[in-house]
């Protein structure tokens, strides 16, 4: 029987260390990010109902164009910027043809600011609201490189060409990994705008504005822009597995990776004698959720047995939640010198307890942040105070008390000598 | 007591001018105010994208109601951090009911770090014009076990946002102001072991981080450390307080044998032995 068990445990390792050969790290996350510039598209509605005047007693269509104006010449020099219509074609009643009607006013590249202005300055408020097919165009826009994307959304309305569900068309765009955000803007919105687009920007990380007033406009674009041009470091896909044995083996990094509700997701991390283990979380709510949830993430020896963990509970409105743990590893104190040691390998485990109402869909996941830091071991503390050191009345108290009786007892002790000393 | 001090102080002088402190900084403005109120006009929204700011600095931001916050800030050995945020609220006519608005405050692990006291959250009326929230962590230590939460030097991120509202009241513009004031526990919190590396997102390995430095790569944890550097976690007032105490005890032991002497020499004993 335990020769049964030590077979199976030594097929497991085999297997480990054989996914480990076959899989070298697929995400080198500490080699040097490529610096590619950012992109950034800004999407506007161009339907019929931007013809409303009620921003600061102009058609919204104009604010937005005094905005664009302002935008342009403010973009920062390192920012590719495109610009998309939405319903700026097609003004007849077809919803099938309406619902298609979306294209790039201005290709995403270096910009030229006149000759985008001059783009702008043609825009007349004619059709539908085709968000979805928009942002479905606006992704294409931006290609599948490492940039950092963003997406502006500038609209007065709902998307009205149903079935295709814009909030869900964002959550799958943000869900193909290319670090994409979308940024909602409603000029004047209705409860429904509003809700569509919240969920929008709730799906891909981004932010959702309402704009009553033209500066308001302006200057929140503007903000976005620049927010795109900030550099970041842009994360590494990786793609968790059910069991510890099969997960990928992660190196120090950022990662990013997508978990459904109540689903476990493993990795691996190497860790040798004498270094320390940090790892944290983050499991993004990019859905209506419901009022409670959790985290919780598991440092795991390949045999099962919790090393640490750390986890985390909130309820209310948030947009992540996170946790995080350490692993010193402690040092070997024999060493034979010339051998390297062995590393061992820490399964992380990232489970979440999040759960939405039945109307939420469930897939894709949610997305989920995993940092791993490898350091050296902490020196240990061999007492709680700093060096054994201590401090306080108490202290003095006790020193001067054990001070003074050390002299009585010195000062009887060579007292009694000397009279010894005498009658000798 | 007041001695104490001021052998403390002397002592801390002495270890500021000598660089021992702060490693690598410029150590002649041991107390100065780091430029006071020049902090960054953006914060970031994610924990990825925070901005950084110093403690005695005030970050501004303006941003839309809904939106989640993140600053980041160091807070080194000892140190006992309070935030403090305001939140100028939307145009009051513009808003429908009450919001709630919370501040809280991440390790570099992005742990949940508890207040001490502060109103970490706060109710504003549908009327107010501004909302203050604080929040007063527990004093950094060195060392701590890794199954414990407690606060650890290195990166703190703090996170503002409004929790509940009316829906109607999102994507509203408001001000926020973030500042960070320190309050030195002393020796009180000096506990035995030390990090390796400050818990800052990205710290590395000795090695790396020497491989990255002849690359002229610049390192994660210098570029996230306080304004006179990481201090290197070694002093402590315990120092003078314990060699201040074998001072004490051997003039008590002088004392305690000169008791049991008399003074000068006993009588019975002739001059010259």
């Amino acid at each position: 029987m335990i020769t049964r068990k030590r077979l199976a445990t030594g097929a497991v390792a085999l297997l480990a260390a054989l996914t480990a050969a076959l899989l070298p790290t697929s995400a080198a996350a500490d080699e040097p990010v490529a610096k590619e510039s950012p992109k950034v598209e800004l999407v506007l509605d161009v339907s019929g109902s931007m013809r409303a005047k009620d921003i600061d007693g102009k058609s919204r269509m104009s604010a937005a164009k005094q905005a664009f104006n302002e935008v342009l010449d403010a973009v920062p020099e390192e920012v590719r910027l495109g610009i998309r219509t939405l319903g700026a074609d097609y003004p007849g009643p077809d919803r099938k043809r309406g619902c298609k009607d979306t294209r790039q006013l201005y290709p995403v590249g270096p910009l030229d600011r006149t000759e985008a202005k001059t783009a702008v300055a043609t825009l007349a408020p004619t059709g539908w609201t085709p968000i979805g097919p928009a942002l479905l165009g606006a992704a294409d826009d931006l290609g599948d490189d490492g940039a950092t994307k963003r997406i502006v959304l500038i609209t007065d309305g709902e998307d009205t060409c149903a079935p295709l569900d814009p909030c869900q068309v964002a959550r799958e765009i943000a869900a193909k990994g290319i670090h994409l955000v979308i940024d909602t803007l409603g000029l004047v919105p209705d409860a429904k705008t509003r809700q569509q687009l919240t969920c929008i920007a709730e799906a891909t990380g981004g932010t959702y504005t309402s704009v009553h007033r033209t500066e308001e406009l302006s200057r929140r674009v503007k903000q976005l822009v620049d927010r795109a041009a900030d550099p970041v470091v842009t994360p590494v896909g990786t793609k968790g597995t059910a069991r510890c044995v099969d997960a990928p083996l992660l190196k120090a990094g950022l990662y990013t990776d997508r978990e459904t509700f109540g689903e476990h997701r493993w990795y691996r991390v190497d860790l040798l004698p004498g270094q320390e283990l940090r790892a944290s979380v983050s499991v993004s709510a990019d859905r209506a959720v419901n009022n409670d949830y959790g985290v919780l993430l598991r440092a795991v020896t390949l045999h099962g047995r919790e090393i640490v963990r750390g986890s985390e509970a909130g309820d209310g409105r948030t947009d992540v939640i996170s946790t995080g743990l350490r692993y010193p590893k402690p040092d070997l104190d024999e060493g034979p010198g010339d051998v390297k040691p062995a590393a061992e390998t820490v399964c992380l485990q990232v489970s979440n307890s999040f759960s939405a109402p039945p109307s939420v869909k469930t897939t894709p996941g949610m997305p989920i942040e995993l940092t791993v830091d490898v350091v050296d071991g902490p020196s240990a503390a061999s007492d709680v105070a700093a060096f054994g050191l201590g401090r306080g009345w108490w202290l003095l108290g006790v020193l001067v008390l054990a001070g003074f009786l050390a002299g009585l007892l010195w000062g009887w002790v060579s007292r009694w000598r000397v009279a010894v000393w005498r009658t000798n | 007591m007041r001695t104490v001090r001021m052998l403390a102080t002397a002592a801390l002088a002495g270890a500021a001018l000598l660089g021992l402190t702060a490693p690598g900084a410029s150590a002649d403005t041991p107390t100065a105010d780091p430029s006071a109120g020049a902090g960054p006009t953006e914060a970031g929204t994610t924990f990825r994208t925070a901005a950084r700011f110093l403690p005695g600095q005030q970050a501004t931001a303006q941003a839309a109601t809904g939106d989640y916050l993140y600053w980041v800030f160091p807070a080194d050995t000892g140190q006992r951090p309070t935030v403090n945020a305001t939140v100028t609220l939307p145009d009051s006519a513009l808003r429908h009911g009450p919001t709630t608005w919370r501040v809280d405050v991440y390790d570099g692990l992005r742990r949940r770090q508890p207040c001490m006291y502060g109103t970490q959250s706060r109710t504003a009326a549908k009327e107010a014009a501004s909302v203050e929230l604080a929040c007063v962590l527990r004093p950094v230590r060195a060392a701590a076990d890794a199954w414990a939460n407690d606060p650890l030097p290195g990166s703190y991120y703090v996170r503002l946002t409004v929790t509940g509202l009316a829906d109607e009241d999102l994507g509203q513009p408001f001000t926020a102001r973030v500042g960070v004031t320190t309050l030195d526990k002393g020796g009180a919190y000096a506990t035995d072991g030390s990090l390796a590396a400050p818990l800052v997102p990205g710290a590395t390995t000795a090695d790396q981080a020497e491989a990255d430095a002849d690359a002229g790569r610049p390192s994660a944890v210098e570029a996230a450390a306080p304004e006179d550097g990481w201090s290197s976690g070694w002093w402590s007032d315990r120092w003078i307080w314990t060699a201040a105490g074998g001072v004490l005890a051997a003039l008590a032991g002088i004392g305690g044998y000169v008791l049991t002497r008399g003074t000068g020499r006993p009588p019975r004993v002739p001059p010259t032995v």
